[in-house]
């Protein structure tokens, strides 16, 4: 995937957490990873990708950025599911959102939400992905795009 | 009083419409977490006002639309989805949609979106 294409998630990301007002959101510098050990946090929302477009997007946060975002829709149910659920949640308006550049061909699954380290691969094992650090209210998780050109 | 259906997957979105919704013009008669089981409370219930996810597990809202439509034509029906390129918002409307508001969302355009579906 190029490097330009990196932009389009970072402005969707940035505009995801700007709904809630506050302390924006900061993002550091991306950067390439081998797929061989994902990275992931305490929640993690895959999104896989096909037709025109092929890949995967993931959204991976700590358990307290999940807190937080939770408080800050007035959301008071912290249960497990509700973790898991937003973490699905935002990988998909992630995705979503993504359309507006890539077209209507970007076609996006359901969710898929796991806790801590995957039970199988999510990420195709001989490519690597380009990782966006974030951190919100001092507390941190991933966008992760991995796409084929 | 309109009647109000919630359908979406995520149960922290359906939370946040339901709190934000003017209660002194919708009531709330249903939710529902997927195309079927929004077709089954649909015929149960018979709202007038829908909020729809597109994205879901075994019916996608697009053809939750389009069958809802077939049976009751006057159904207004708001599309809430991250699927925000032009394309889908066009079938939406084709398919009967009455207005489509992005996520994210503020509880404001929210608000806003379901007022102006049910102006005259």
């Amino acid at each position: 995937m190029k490097e330009q294409k990196l932009q389009i998630f970072l402005n969707i990301i940035s505009n995801y957490f700007d709904q809630f007002g506050g302390e924006e959101l900061v993002a550091d510098t991306p950067y390439l990873l081998e797929n061989k050990q994902p990275k992931v946090h305490d929640y993690t929302g895959v999104i896989g990708i096909s037709g025109g477009q092929k890949g995967v997007v993931y959204f991976s946060a700590t358990h307290k950025l999940l807190s937080s975002l939770l408080d800050s829709m007035g959301e008071t149910d912290k249960s497990d599911d509700n973790y898991i659920d937003l973490a699905g949640e935002v990988a998909n308006t992630i995705a979503g959102n993504a359309r507006t550049e890539f077209g209507s061909e970007f076609h996006i699954s359901v969710p898929f939400v796991f806790k801590g380290a995957p039970k199988s691969i999510v990420l195709p094992n001989d490519e690597r992905s380009f990782i966006i650090p974030i951190t919100w209210h001092s507390q941190v998780g991933e966008i992760v795009v991995c796409l084929q050109d | 009083m309109h009647k109000l259906m919630i359908v979406d997957d995520s149960n922290i979105i359906r939370n946040r419409i339901q709190r934000a919704y003017d209660s002194g013009e919708f009531m709330l008669v249903a939710t529902a977490t997927s195309g079927v089981q929004a077709l089954e409370k649909f015929n149960i219930h018979r709202p007038d006002v829908i909020t729809m996810d597109l994205t879901m597990p075994q019916m996608d809202g697009l053809e939750c639309i389009e069958k809802i439509i077939a049976t009751d034509p006057d159904v207004r029906i708001l599309v809430v989805s991250a699927l925000s390129d032009k394309a889908t918002g066009i079938e939406a409307l084709s398919l009967g949609a009455s207005g489509f508001l992005c996520k994210p969302f503020s509880e404001e355009e929210l608000v806003e979106s379901l007022h102006e579906l049910v102006q005259d």
